[in-house]
Protein backbone atom coordinates (compact mmCIF):
# COMPACT_ATOMS: atom_id res chain seq x y z
CA UNK A 1 0.00 0.00 0.00
CA UNK A 2 2.79 2.38 0.91
CA UNK A 3 4.53 1.69 -2.39
CA UNK A 4 1.31 2.31 -4.27
CA UNK A 5 0.86 5.66 -2.61
CA UNK A 6 4.38 6.69 -3.47
CA UNK A 7 3.94 5.66 -7.08
CA UNK A 8 0.71 7.65 -7.26
CA UNK A 9 2.29 10.86 -6.18
CA UNK A 10 5.44 11.07 -8.21
CA UNK A 11 5.31 12.77 -11.59
CA UNK A 12 8.18 11.55 -13.73
CA UNK A 13 9.22 12.40 -17.25
CA UNK A 14 7.60 9.12 -18.22
CA UNK A 15 4.16 10.37 -17.09
CA UNK A 16 4.34 12.78 -20.02
CA UNK A 17 6.49 10.84 -22.47
CA UNK A 18 4.56 7.57 -22.32
CA UNK A 19 1.67 9.21 -24.20
CA UNK A 20 4.00 10.59 -26.82
CA UNK A 21 5.78 7.36 -27.58
CA UNK A 22 5.43 4.11 -25.62
CA UNK A 23 1.65 4.39 -25.18
CA UNK A 24 0.94 6.61 -28.18
CA UNK A 25 -2.86 6.60 -28.52
CA UNK A 26 -2.78 6.23 -32.31
CA UNK A 27 0.33 4.27 -33.22
CA UNK A 28 0.38 1.91 -30.23
CA UNK A 29 -3.11 1.76 -28.73
CA UNK A 30 -4.99 2.39 -32.02
CA UNK A 31 -7.60 4.59 -30.33
CA UNK A 32 -9.65 7.36 -31.90
CA UNK A 33 -9.17 6.04 -35.43
CA UNK A 34 -12.26 7.78 -36.81
CA UNK A 35 -10.97 11.38 -36.58
CA UNK A 36 -7.43 10.19 -37.33
CA UNK A 37 -8.46 8.83 -40.71
CA UNK A 38 -11.10 11.43 -41.50
CA UNK A 39 -9.52 14.82 -40.85
CA UNK A 40 -5.84 14.09 -41.47
CA UNK A 41 -6.02 15.13 -45.14
CA UNK A 42 -4.11 18.36 -44.54
CA UNK A 43 -1.64 19.66 -41.98
CA UNK A 44 -3.85 22.49 -40.79
CA UNK A 45 -6.86 20.19 -40.25
CA UNK A 46 -4.67 17.68 -38.42
CA UNK A 47 -3.24 20.37 -36.19
CA UNK A 48 -6.63 21.90 -35.39
CA UNK A 49 -8.16 18.50 -34.63
CA UNK A 50 -5.16 17.52 -32.49
CA UNK A 51 -5.30 20.73 -30.47
CA UNK A 52 -9.09 20.56 -30.04
CA UNK A 53 -8.86 16.95 -28.83
CA UNK A 54 -5.98 17.79 -26.52
CA UNK A 55 -7.96 20.61 -24.95
CA UNK A 56 -11.00 18.39 -24.38
CA UNK A 57 -8.80 15.63 -23.00
CA UNK A 58 -6.94 17.96 -20.66
CA UNK A 59 -10.02 19.75 -19.36
CA UNK A 60 -12.20 16.67 -18.93
CA UNK A 61 -9.48 14.56 -17.27
CA UNK A 62 -8.71 17.46 -14.95
CA UNK A 63 -12.34 17.79 -13.88
CA UNK A 64 -12.76 14.02 -13.55
CA UNK A 65 -9.66 13.91 -11.38
CA UNK A 66 -10.96 16.71 -9.15
CA UNK A 67 -14.35 15.04 -8.79
CA UNK A 68 -12.99 11.49 -8.46
CA UNK A 69 -13.98 11.00 -4.83
CA UNK A 70 -17.35 12.69 -5.37
CA UNK A 71 -18.59 10.53 -8.28
CA UNK A 72 -19.97 7.13 -7.17
CA UNK A 73 -18.79 4.15 -9.22
CA UNK A 74 -22.31 3.36 -10.44
CA UNK A 75 -22.79 6.61 -12.35
CA UNK A 76 -19.20 7.28 -13.36
CA UNK A 77 -19.53 6.63 -17.11
CA UNK A 78 -22.60 8.87 -17.40
CA UNK A 79 -20.77 11.58 -15.46
CA UNK A 80 -17.64 11.31 -17.61
CA UNK A 81 -19.66 11.53 -20.82
CA UNK A 82 -21.50 14.65 -19.60
CA UNK A 83 -18.19 16.26 -18.64
CA UNK A 84 -16.56 15.37 -21.97
CA UNK A 85 -19.61 16.55 -23.93
CA UNK A 86 -19.48 19.88 -22.10
CA UNK A 87 -15.93 20.56 -23.18
CA UNK A 88 -16.61 19.38 -26.73
CA UNK A 89 -19.47 21.90 -26.96
CA UNK A 90 -17.14 24.60 -25.65
CA UNK A 91 -14.49 23.73 -28.26
CA UNK A 92 -17.18 23.78 -30.92
CA UNK A 93 -18.17 27.36 -30.06
CA UNK A 94 -14.58 28.52 -29.71
CA UNK A 95 -13.56 27.18 -33.14
CA UNK A 96 -16.61 28.83 -34.71
CA UNK A 97 -15.54 32.08 -33.10
CA UNK A 98 -11.95 31.71 -34.33
CA UNK A 99 -12.57 30.70 -37.94
CA UNK A 100 -15.70 29.57 -39.77
CA UNK A 101 -13.60 28.20 -42.64
CA UNK A 102 -11.74 25.89 -40.31
CA UNK A 103 -15.00 24.91 -38.64
CA UNK A 104 -16.52 23.95 -42.00
CA UNK A 105 -13.41 21.97 -42.91
CA UNK A 106 -13.51 19.91 -39.75
CA UNK A 107 -17.22 19.31 -40.23
CA UNK A 108 -18.93 16.88 -37.90
CA UNK A 109 -15.67 15.65 -36.42
CA UNK A 110 -15.54 18.38 -33.79
CA UNK A 111 -18.79 17.12 -32.26
CA UNK A 112 -17.54 13.56 -32.63
CA UNK A 113 -14.61 14.22 -30.29
CA UNK A 114 -17.13 13.24 -27.61
CA UNK A 115 -17.04 9.68 -28.94
CA UNK A 116 -13.25 9.51 -29.09
CA UNK A 117 -12.54 6.49 -26.91
CA UNK A 118 -9.09 7.84 -26.09
CA UNK A 119 -10.68 10.54 -23.90
CA UNK A 120 -13.14 8.28 -22.10
CA UNK A 121 -10.33 5.76 -21.74
CA UNK A 122 -8.09 8.34 -20.06
CA UNK A 123 -10.91 9.36 -17.71
CA UNK A 124 -11.65 5.78 -16.74
CA UNK A 125 -8.15 4.35 -16.62
CA UNK A 126 -6.14 7.28 -15.31
CA UNK A 127 -7.93 10.45 -14.21
CA UNK A 128 -10.43 8.68 -11.95
CA UNK A 129 -7.55 7.20 -9.91
CA UNK A 130 -4.85 9.88 -9.91
CA UNK A 131 -4.19 13.30 -8.47
CA UNK A 132 -4.84 16.42 -10.54
CA UNK A 133 -1.20 17.27 -11.30
CA UNK A 134 -0.27 13.85 -12.53
CA UNK A 135 -3.48 13.56 -14.54
CA UNK A 136 -2.85 16.86 -16.31
CA UNK A 137 0.74 15.93 -17.20
CA UNK A 138 -0.31 12.52 -18.47
CA UNK A 139 -3.23 13.93 -20.48
CA UNK A 140 -0.99 16.55 -22.01
CA UNK A 141 1.38 13.77 -23.08
CA UNK A 142 -1.46 11.74 -24.57
CA UNK A 143 -2.81 14.80 -26.34
CA UNK A 144 0.63 15.62 -27.71
CA UNK A 145 0.97 12.02 -28.89
CA UNK A 146 -2.39 12.23 -30.64
CA UNK A 147 -1.51 15.54 -32.29
CA UNK A 148 1.89 14.17 -33.31
CA UNK A 149 0.26 11.15 -34.94
CA UNK A 150 -2.29 13.31 -36.76
CA UNK A 151 0.52 15.56 -38.02
CA UNK A 152 2.47 12.50 -39.24
CA UNK A 153 -0.52 11.47 -41.32
CA UNK A 154 -1.56 14.97 -42.33
CA UNK A 155 1.83 16.06 -43.65
CA UNK A 156 2.33 12.93 -45.78
CA UNK A 157 -1.20 13.03 -47.14
CA UNK A 158 -1.13 16.73 -47.99
CA UNK A 159 2.32 16.43 -49.56
CA UNK A 160 1.46 13.48 -51.79
CA UNK A 161 -2.18 14.25 -52.44
CA UNK A 162 -1.97 17.97 -53.06
CA UNK A 163 1.74 18.78 -53.49
CA UNK A 164 1.57 21.34 -50.68
CA UNK A 165 2.55 21.60 -47.04
CA UNK A 166 0.55 23.98 -44.85
CA UNK A 167 -0.89 25.31 -48.10
CA UNK A 168 2.55 26.22 -49.51
CA UNK A 169 3.14 24.77 -52.96
CA UNK A 170 6.35 22.71 -52.90
CA UNK A 171 6.63 20.98 -56.26
CA UNK A 172 5.49 23.59 -58.77
CA UNK A 173 2.99 23.20 -61.57
CA UNK A 174 4.43 20.00 -63.04
CA UNK A 175 3.50 17.92 -60.02
CA UNK A 176 0.56 15.60 -60.67
CA UNK A 177 -1.21 15.23 -57.29
CA UNK A 178 -1.76 11.72 -56.06
CA UNK A 179 -5.42 12.43 -55.32
CA UNK A 180 -6.18 9.10 -53.62
CA UNK A 181 -3.97 10.20 -50.73
CA UNK A 182 -6.40 12.91 -49.59
CA UNK A 183 -9.38 10.59 -50.12
CA UNK A 184 -10.40 8.14 -47.36
CA UNK A 185 -8.37 5.18 -48.77
CA UNK A 186 -5.24 7.34 -48.57
CA UNK A 187 -5.80 7.66 -44.83
CA UNK A 188 -5.63 3.89 -44.47
CA UNK A 189 -2.55 3.60 -46.71
CA UNK A 190 -0.60 6.25 -44.81
CA UNK A 191 -1.69 4.97 -41.39
CA UNK A 192 -0.60 1.47 -42.44
CA UNK A 193 2.76 2.84 -43.56
CA UNK A 194 3.37 4.65 -40.27
CA UNK A 195 2.28 1.61 -38.20
CA UNK A 196 4.70 -0.54 -40.17
CA UNK A 197 7.53 1.89 -39.48
CA UNK A 198 6.80 2.24 -35.76
CA UNK A 199 6.35 -1.49 -35.21
CA UNK A 200 9.56 -2.23 -37.09
CA UNK A 201 11.43 0.27 -34.91
CA UNK A 202 9.98 -1.23 -31.73
CA UNK A 203 10.77 -4.75 -32.89
CA UNK A 204 14.35 -3.79 -33.71
CA UNK A 205 14.84 -2.15 -30.32
CA UNK A 206 13.48 -5.23 -28.52
CA UNK A 207 15.71 -7.53 -30.54
CA UNK A 208 18.82 -5.49 -29.74
CA UNK A 209 17.92 -5.52 -26.06
CA UNK A 210 17.52 -9.30 -26.18
CA UNK A 211 20.84 -9.73 -27.96
CA UNK A 212 22.76 -7.64 -25.40
CA UNK A 213 21.15 -9.63 -22.60
CA UNK A 214 22.07 -12.90 -24.30
CA UNK A 215 25.63 -11.68 -24.79
CA UNK A 216 25.87 -10.73 -21.13
CA UNK A 217 24.57 -14.11 -20.06
CA UNK A 218 27.05 -15.86 -22.38
CA UNK A 219 29.88 -13.67 -21.09
CA UNK A 220 29.05 -14.53 -17.52
CA UNK B 1 -16.91 -18.04 5.30
CA UNK B 2 -20.59 -17.78 6.13
CA UNK B 3 -23.04 -16.22 3.68
CA UNK B 4 -23.43 -13.30 6.04
CA UNK B 5 -19.74 -12.47 5.88
CA UNK B 6 -19.85 -12.68 2.10
CA UNK B 7 -22.62 -10.10 1.97
CA UNK B 8 -20.65 -7.76 4.17
CA UNK B 9 -17.68 -7.85 1.81
CA UNK B 10 -19.70 -6.24 -0.99
CA UNK B 11 -19.45 -2.43 -0.58
CA UNK B 12 -22.80 -0.85 0.23
CA UNK B 13 -24.66 0.68 -2.73
CA UNK B 14 -24.92 4.46 -2.47
CA UNK B 15 -28.52 5.59 -2.11
CA UNK B 16 -30.45 6.59 -5.24
CA UNK B 17 -30.71 10.16 -4.03
CA UNK B 18 -26.92 10.36 -3.85
CA UNK B 19 -26.60 9.08 -7.43
CA UNK B 20 -29.26 11.47 -8.69
CA UNK B 21 -27.67 14.29 -6.73
CA UNK B 22 -24.25 13.62 -8.26
CA UNK B 23 -25.59 13.59 -11.81
CA UNK B 24 -27.62 16.71 -11.06
CA UNK B 25 -24.61 18.62 -9.82
CA UNK B 26 -22.52 17.55 -12.81
CA UNK B 27 -25.28 18.47 -15.25
CA UNK B 28 -25.67 21.89 -13.63
CA UNK B 29 -21.95 22.50 -13.77
CA UNK B 30 -21.97 21.46 -17.41
CA UNK B 31 -24.88 23.74 -18.24
CA UNK B 32 -23.24 26.66 -16.52
CA UNK B 33 -19.97 26.21 -18.44
CA UNK B 34 -21.70 25.82 -21.81
CA UNK B 35 -23.89 28.90 -21.34
CA UNK B 36 -20.90 30.93 -20.19
CA UNK B 37 -18.87 30.07 -23.28
CA UNK B 38 -21.90 30.44 -25.58
CA UNK B 39 -22.60 33.96 -24.32
CA UNK B 40 -18.97 34.94 -24.61
CA UNK B 41 -18.37 33.58 -28.13
CA UNK B 42 -21.72 34.52 -29.70
CA UNK B 43 -20.80 38.03 -30.88
CA UNK B 44 -17.62 36.68 -32.50
CA UNK B 45 -19.50 33.86 -34.22
CA UNK B 46 -22.19 36.22 -35.56
CA UNK B 47 -19.51 38.62 -36.79
CA UNK B 48 -17.69 35.76 -38.55
CA UNK B 49 -20.92 34.63 -40.25
CA UNK B 50 -21.67 38.18 -41.38
CA UNK B 51 -18.16 38.58 -42.78
CA UNK B 52 -18.36 35.25 -44.60
CA UNK B 53 -21.65 36.27 -46.26
CA UNK B 54 -20.27 39.70 -47.16
CA UNK B 55 -17.14 38.17 -48.70
CA UNK B 56 -19.30 35.79 -50.71
CA UNK B 57 -21.62 38.58 -51.92
CA UNK B 58 -18.70 40.70 -53.14
CA UNK B 59 -17.19 37.65 -54.81
CA UNK B 60 -20.29 36.69 -56.82
CA UNK B 61 -21.14 40.27 -57.77
CA UNK B 62 -17.86 41.70 -59.06
CA UNK B 63 -17.45 45.43 -58.57
CA UNK B 64 -19.78 45.59 -55.59
CA UNK B 65 -18.60 47.47 -52.52
CA UNK B 66 -21.77 47.69 -50.48
CA UNK B 67 -24.81 45.50 -49.98
CA UNK B 68 -28.27 45.88 -48.54
CA UNK B 69 -30.37 42.91 -47.54
CA UNK B 70 -34.01 42.40 -48.42
CA UNK B 71 -36.68 39.74 -48.16
CA UNK B 72 -39.12 39.36 -51.02
CA UNK B 73 -42.46 37.53 -51.05
CA UNK B 74 -45.05 37.13 -53.78
CA UNK B 75 -46.19 40.74 -53.63
CA UNK B 76 -43.74 42.95 -51.83
CA UNK B 77 -40.14 43.54 -50.88
CA UNK B 78 -38.95 44.53 -47.40
CA UNK B 79 -35.62 45.30 -45.74
CA UNK B 80 -34.28 42.08 -44.19
CA UNK B 81 -34.39 43.51 -40.66
CA UNK B 82 -38.13 44.24 -40.89
CA UNK B 83 -38.85 40.77 -39.55
CA UNK B 84 -41.14 39.74 -42.46
CA UNK B 85 -40.98 36.27 -44.03
CA UNK B 86 -39.79 35.73 -47.56
CA UNK B 87 -36.79 34.86 -49.69
CA UNK B 88 -33.62 36.57 -48.53
CA UNK B 89 -31.57 38.43 -51.12
CA UNK B 90 -28.57 40.73 -51.04
CA UNK B 91 -28.66 43.74 -53.36
CA UNK B 92 -25.07 44.71 -54.15
CA UNK B 93 -24.10 48.25 -55.11
CA UNK B 94 -20.90 49.80 -56.46
CA UNK B 95 -19.19 52.91 -55.10
CA UNK B 96 -21.45 55.17 -57.18
CA UNK B 97 -24.49 53.61 -55.50
CA UNK B 98 -25.64 51.82 -58.66
CA UNK B 99 -27.07 48.31 -58.50
CA UNK B 100 -24.36 45.90 -59.67
CA UNK B 101 -26.27 42.70 -59.08
CA UNK B 102 -28.24 40.54 -56.73
CA UNK B 103 -26.87 37.73 -54.58
CA UNK B 104 -29.07 35.02 -53.09
CA UNK B 105 -28.75 31.62 -51.51
CA UNK B 106 -29.25 28.24 -53.17
CA UNK B 107 -28.91 24.69 -51.88
CA UNK B 108 -29.07 21.11 -53.15
CA UNK B 109 -27.96 17.67 -52.09
CA UNK B 110 -24.40 17.01 -53.25
CA UNK B 111 -22.33 13.83 -53.10
CA UNK B 112 -21.58 14.01 -49.37
CA UNK B 113 -23.98 16.52 -47.86
CA UNK B 114 -26.11 19.53 -48.75
CA UNK B 115 -24.16 22.10 -50.74
CA UNK B 116 -25.04 25.67 -49.79
CA UNK B 117 -24.27 28.29 -52.37
CA UNK B 118 -24.59 31.98 -52.88
CA UNK B 119 -25.06 33.01 -56.52
CA UNK B 120 -24.80 36.34 -58.24
CA UNK B 121 -27.56 37.51 -60.62
CA UNK B 122 -27.07 40.31 -63.12
CA UNK B 123 -30.46 41.93 -63.86
CA UNK B 124 -29.34 43.66 -67.08
CA UNK B 125 -28.32 40.48 -68.91
CA UNK B 126 -30.70 38.32 -66.87
CA UNK B 127 -27.91 35.88 -66.19
CA UNK B 128 -26.09 34.23 -63.32
CA UNK B 129 -22.56 35.57 -63.10
CA UNK B 130 -20.97 33.37 -60.47
CA UNK B 131 -21.39 31.38 -57.32
CA UNK B 132 -19.63 30.91 -54.02
CA UNK B 133 -19.85 27.93 -51.71
CA UNK B 134 -20.96 28.75 -48.17
CA UNK B 135 -20.84 25.18 -46.96
CA UNK B 136 -20.09 21.82 -48.51
CA UNK B 137 -18.51 18.51 -47.62
CA UNK B 138 -17.62 17.35 -51.11
CA UNK B 139 -14.63 15.08 -51.65
CA UNK B 140 -11.41 17.11 -51.66
CA UNK B 141 -9.69 16.79 -55.02
CA UNK B 142 -12.87 15.70 -56.83
CA UNK B 143 -16.09 17.48 -55.88
CA UNK B 144 -14.38 20.62 -54.69
CA UNK B 145 -13.00 21.17 -58.20
CA UNK B 146 -16.23 23.07 -58.92
CA UNK B 147 -14.41 25.91 -57.16
CA UNK B 148 -11.21 25.76 -59.19
CA UNK B 149 -11.93 24.04 -62.53
CA UNK B 150 -11.57 26.74 -65.20
CA UNK B 151 -13.91 24.99 -67.60
CA UNK B 152 -16.61 24.84 -64.98
CA UNK B 153 -16.18 28.44 -63.86
CA UNK B 154 -16.32 29.63 -67.49
CA UNK B 155 -20.00 28.59 -67.48
CA UNK B 156 -20.60 31.79 -65.54
CA UNK B 157 -18.34 34.17 -67.50
CA UNK B 158 -19.12 36.28 -70.55
CA UNK B 159 -21.99 36.75 -70.60
CA UNK B 160 -22.95 34.37 -67.81
CA UNK B 161 -25.40 31.55 -67.35
CA UNK B 162 -28.67 32.37 -69.07
CA UNK B 163 -31.53 32.81 -66.57
CA UNK B 164 -34.04 34.75 -68.66
CA UNK B 165 -37.67 34.72 -67.56
CA UNK B 166 -40.61 33.86 -69.79
CA UNK B 167 -42.42 36.94 -71.15
CA UNK B 168 -45.12 36.38 -68.50
CA UNK B 169 -42.37 36.73 -65.81
CA UNK B 170 -43.66 33.64 -63.97
CA UNK B 171 -40.85 31.13 -64.63
CA UNK B 172 -37.50 30.72 -66.35
CA UNK B 173 -37.64 30.62 -70.13
CA UNK B 174 -35.21 27.70 -70.04
CA UNK B 175 -34.60 25.64 -66.89
CA UNK B 176 -30.94 25.54 -65.90
CA UNK B 177 -29.53 22.06 -66.38
CA UNK B 178 -26.15 20.44 -65.96
CA UNK B 179 -24.97 18.47 -68.99
CA UNK B 180 -22.17 15.97 -69.39
CA UNK B 181 -18.69 17.42 -69.72
CA UNK B 182 -18.04 18.72 -73.24
CA UNK B 183 -21.66 18.63 -74.44
CA UNK B 184 -22.78 22.16 -73.55
CA UNK B 185 -24.60 23.79 -76.46
CA UNK B 186 -27.05 26.29 -74.95
CA UNK B 187 -26.27 29.28 -72.74
CA UNK B 188 -28.53 27.92 -69.97
CA UNK B 189 -26.65 24.63 -69.77
CA UNK B 190 -23.85 24.00 -67.29
CA UNK B 191 -20.87 22.02 -68.55
CA UNK B 192 -20.09 19.51 -65.76
CA UNK B 193 -16.61 18.91 -64.33
CA UNK B 194 -15.51 15.52 -65.61
CA UNK B 195 -15.13 13.22 -62.61
CA UNK B 196 -17.35 15.38 -60.43
CA UNK B 197 -20.69 14.96 -62.16
CA UNK B 198 -22.75 14.56 -58.98
CA UNK B 199 -21.43 17.79 -57.50
CA UNK B 200 -21.82 19.65 -60.82
CA UNK B 201 -25.42 18.43 -61.10
CA UNK B 202 -26.09 19.57 -57.55
CA UNK B 203 -24.90 23.08 -58.46
CA UNK B 204 -27.21 23.09 -61.50
CA UNK B 205 -30.16 21.87 -59.47
CA UNK B 206 -29.55 24.37 -56.68
CA UNK B 207 -29.28 27.28 -59.14
CA UNK B 208 -32.36 26.19 -61.08
CA UNK B 209 -34.52 25.81 -57.96
CA UNK B 210 -33.34 29.08 -56.47
CA UNK B 211 -33.74 31.01 -59.73
CA UNK B 212 -37.23 29.60 -60.38
CA UNK B 213 -38.20 30.60 -56.86
CA UNK B 214 -36.58 34.01 -56.58
CA UNK B 215 -36.47 35.64 -60.02
CA UNK B 216 -40.24 35.84 -60.71
CA UNK B 217 -40.76 37.42 -57.28
CA UNK B 218 -37.82 39.75 -57.74
CA UNK B 219 -38.60 40.92 -61.25
CA UNK B 220 -41.32 43.53 -60.40
CA UNK B 221 -39.08 45.12 -57.74
CA UNK B 222 -35.87 45.57 -59.70
CA UNK B 223 -36.51 49.26 -60.33
CA UNK B 224 -36.98 49.84 -56.60
CA UNK B 225 -33.66 48.13 -55.94
CA UNK B 226 -31.97 50.17 -58.69
CA UNK B 227 -33.05 53.34 -56.93
CA UNK B 228 -31.17 51.90 -53.98
CA UNK B 229 -30.72 54.13 -50.98
CA UNK B 230 -33.69 56.30 -51.82
CA UNK B 231 -36.10 53.39 -52.08
CA UNK B 232 -34.89 51.86 -48.84
CA UNK B 233 -35.55 55.09 -46.98
CA UNK B 234 -38.96 55.14 -48.58
CA UNK B 235 -39.62 51.54 -47.52
CA UNK B 236 -38.68 52.23 -43.94
CA UNK B 237 -40.79 55.38 -43.87
CA UNK B 238 -43.69 53.39 -45.33
CA UNK B 239 -43.25 50.70 -42.69
CA UNK B 240 -43.26 53.27 -39.93
CA UNK B 241 -46.43 54.86 -41.25
CA UNK B 242 -48.19 51.55 -41.80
Amino acid sequence: MAIDLKKNESITADTFLSGLWRENPVFVMLLGMCPVLAVSNSVINALAMGLATTFVLLASSGLVSLLRSFIPKQVRIASYIVIIATFVTIVDYVIQAISLDLYNQLGAFIQLIVANCMILGRAEAFASKQRLGKTLVNSLGQGAGFTFALLCLGSVRELLGNGTLLGIDLFGANFEPWVVMILPPGGFFVLGGWLLLFNWMRERKARKLRETEDAEVAHA
Amino acid sequence: MTPQQQIQRVPALPSSSRLIGTLGVIAMLSGFLVVLVYEYTRPFILENRREAIERAVFQVVPGATDHRDFVVNNEEIFPADSGRNGTLLYAAYNTAGELEGIAAGAAAQGYADTIQLLFGYEPDCECITGFSVLQMAETPGLGDRILTDEGFLSNFNDPGLDARLEPNRKELANPIVTVKHGTKEQPWEIDAVSGATVTSKAVGKALNNAAQELLPKLSPHLDELRRGEESQRHEIAGDANG
